[in-house]
């Protein structure tokens, strides 16, 4: 009786770390990587500098930051910034919009761009660039590219819905369709695009370089509201694992939260590639890791792939801007960083579940 | 009075009919199976009943409301429904699962209550599943996930289990265990409604049998007077012999090798 209730007891305590923990560590190590990023550059700057810049910052106090060399602020605040926030956001954004896609979808490897949300991006700024539409001054691309991922959206739930059925194996082959149009649509205009296709290229590559402000609170508008909806319906993304009808069955309207869920999340890509580029396999790649650490359950998944995904994805952007010696786009860094990585876990884990 | 009360009830997929003018009613504290030919509506009667699919004319009372006016919630605190098999391919860990099916009683940002805790435990026991506590439901077998799947229903604790052909997966033992199981549950309060293919395992199981032909009840009632050679040569169109065994200790189903036109 005593080994039993014994066996009971560890089985309770599960293998799972304690999510406030891993949530105080991740967030403490994103804090660490943007100090340490603000700090790290072409001028170096000292990190107790950093510190008391945003402290001066935050209070008002000019006294803090008296003793620095005026352009220093400057640097940090107009410049560095702005560029590590967009950054981390966007990694965050598409860290769990890539988690719930795969929520949705019922399929591990699925991320934000399976959808064909990516392409339609890819087709709206190549569109903007061909045209030259300068129209709306810096926002001219990302709005072109934003309306673009919506459209893709569009089609892609439309073409769903008339199949009868919301199913994931419906809407993954309806992306799939979507995509490959769109991506012959990009090749025909950088054909068309003479001297323009060295900026549609670069485009296409991703990156973070010259952000502002303005982009950093757009990004924050689209991840932060859509990750409180995200961590609402977190419960009920963990039944839509068991198949839409016994979801149904425990509480949960299927299609209402695999929509709702759906447009939330291709907002949030959507926003993300339209403010950087298309930078691929961080909504692929971190929700896969983070499940090594949390296991698959939503509710502890979503809150530490969004810390994860902002530390990975300026990681990697500090290093392109502050270690290499020549800026390489931040979408070809993923690419070559996180292909291989996921090449790897997938490997194993294929050898694993053949047993 | 009657726990399902199905007045008139039509559902058609598209243009194709699958329910059609069908009136029935089910009582509190029995084993029911449904049995009938594939393609004729036991499972699409099965997510009436759930609540997972609306009838396009005529209603469905339960427990004396009409069955659409419960909120999902209250649902899926008194029916719970063991599909057929499904692929699971995320690496939750079979407890996960099973508390999944406490859901319906937890607030949404709560955390389960010592009762939740216990009754699932207790359910590992009672579904001869020791052991499978910490292990990934994607790495189980198509037999073992099915267990775990219906444990997961017991630990939702519904005054109604319905089992859409959810031993069609399961070895002789594991059926007879799960239906044990579900049998076991059948009382003054709780009723079992399972979609059955093999006639011999409703015989052995269920004191009503509903029998389904196009869309439509052909017979229902109880055991004996549904499970006759007639009902089975007119609806599956087959010889059969129906004999009590004494093995069994109910009523068994032999076929003829001869398939009727």
């Amino acid at each position: 009786m005593t080994e039993k209730k014994k066996t009971t007891l560890t089985v309770r305590r599960g293998r799972r770390l304690p999510l406030m923990g891993v949530v105080v560590i991740m967030a403490a190590l994103l804090v660490a990587v943007i100090v340490i990023s603000t700090g790290s550059g072409f001028v170096r700057i000292p990190f107790l500098d950093v510190a008391r810049i945003i402290a001066a910052q935050v209070t008002g106090l000019e006294g803090l930051v008296a003793r620095l060399d005026p352009l220093v602020p400057v640097v940090v605040m107009d410049i560095r910034l702005p560029r590590i926030l967009t950054a981390a956001l966007v990694g965050s954004g598409l860290a769990i919009s890539g988690a719930v896609f795969q929520g949705i979808l019922l399929n591990p490897l699925a991320d934000p761009y399976t959808l064909g949300v990516s392409a339609g991006a890819a087709f709206g700024a190549s569109v903007a660039l061909l045209i030259n539409f300068t129209l709306l001054g810096p926002w001219s691309v990302p709005a072109f590219a934003f309306c673009g991922a919506l459209a893709t959206l569009m089609a892609v739930i439309y073409l769903t819905a008339s199949s009868g059925d919301f199913s994931s194996g419906a809407l993954i082959l309806s992306g799939i369709i979507v995509a490959a149009i769109l991506s012959a649509g990009v090749s025909f205009i950088k054909y068309l695009a003479d001297e323009q296709v060295g900026i549609i290229i670069f485009w296409l590559m991703g990156s973070f370089a010259s952000k502002t402000w303005a982009e950093v609170g757009l990004t924050a508008t689209a991840v932060i509201p859509g990750l409180i909806v995200f961590l609402f319906f977190s419960r009920d993304l963990n039944l839509l694992a068991l198949g839409s009808r016994t979801a149904g069955s425990l509480g949960v309207a299927p299609r209402k939260i695999s929509l709702t869920l759906l447009v939330v999340a291709s907002l949030i890509s959507a926003v993300c590639v339209a403010v950087s580029g298309i930078i691929g396999f961080v909504g692929l790649l971190v929700p896969h890791m983070v499940r090594f650490i949390t296991g698959p359950d939503n509710r502890r998944l979503l809150p530490v792939s969004a810390l994860v995904g902002a530390i990975l994805l300026l990681a990697a952007d500090t290093v392109t801007r502050a270690v290499l010696p020549q800026e390489v786009p931040i979408g070809v860094i993923t690419a070559l960083i996180g292909g291989p990585v996921f090449c790897y876990i997938y490997r194993k884990r294929q050898t694993r579940e053949v047993r | 009075m009657a726990l399902y009360d199905l007045d008139r009830i039509e559902f058609a997929y598209g243009p194709k009919t699958v329910i059609d003018d069908l009136s029935l009613t089910i009582e509190e504290g029995h084993f029911y199976g449904i049995i009938g030919p594939n393609g004729s509506g036991k499972s699409t009667l099965i997510d009436l009943l759930a609540g997972h699919l609306r009838t396009h004319t005529g209603r469905i009372m339960f427990d004396g409301r009409a069955l659409a006016a419960y909120s999902r919630k209250d649902l899926a605190r008194r029916i719970a429904l063991v599909p057929q098999d499904f692929r699971i391919n995320f690496p939750y860990t079979c407890r996960e699962i099973v508390m999944m099916g406490r859901y319906p009683h937890i607030p949404r940002f709560a955390r389960p209550g010592a009762d939740d805790l216990a009754i699932v435990d207790s359910i590992f026991e009672e579904a001869d599943l020791l052991g499978f506590e910490n292990r990934p439901v994607n790495q189980l077998s198509g037999g073992e996930r099915q267990r775990v799947i219906f444990a997961r229903s017991l630990a939702q604790a519904t005054d109604v289990l319905l089992l859409d052909e959810a031993t069609s997966n399961l070895d002789m033992r594991h059926t007879v265990q799960l239906l044990n199981l579900a049998s076991r549950r059948v009382n003054a309060h709780t009723t079992v409604i399972a979609v059955l293919q093999d006639v011999n395992l409703a015989a052995m199981y269920c004191d009503r049998l509903i029998c389904m032909r196009k869309g439509q009840i052909f017979a229902s009632g109880s055991l004996e007077s549904v499970l006759n050679p007639e009902t089975l040569k007119t609806v599956f169109k087959i010889d059969a012999r129906v004999l009590p065994s004494a093995f069994t200790g109910s009523l068994q189903v032999s076929f003829s090798k001869a398939v009727r036109p």
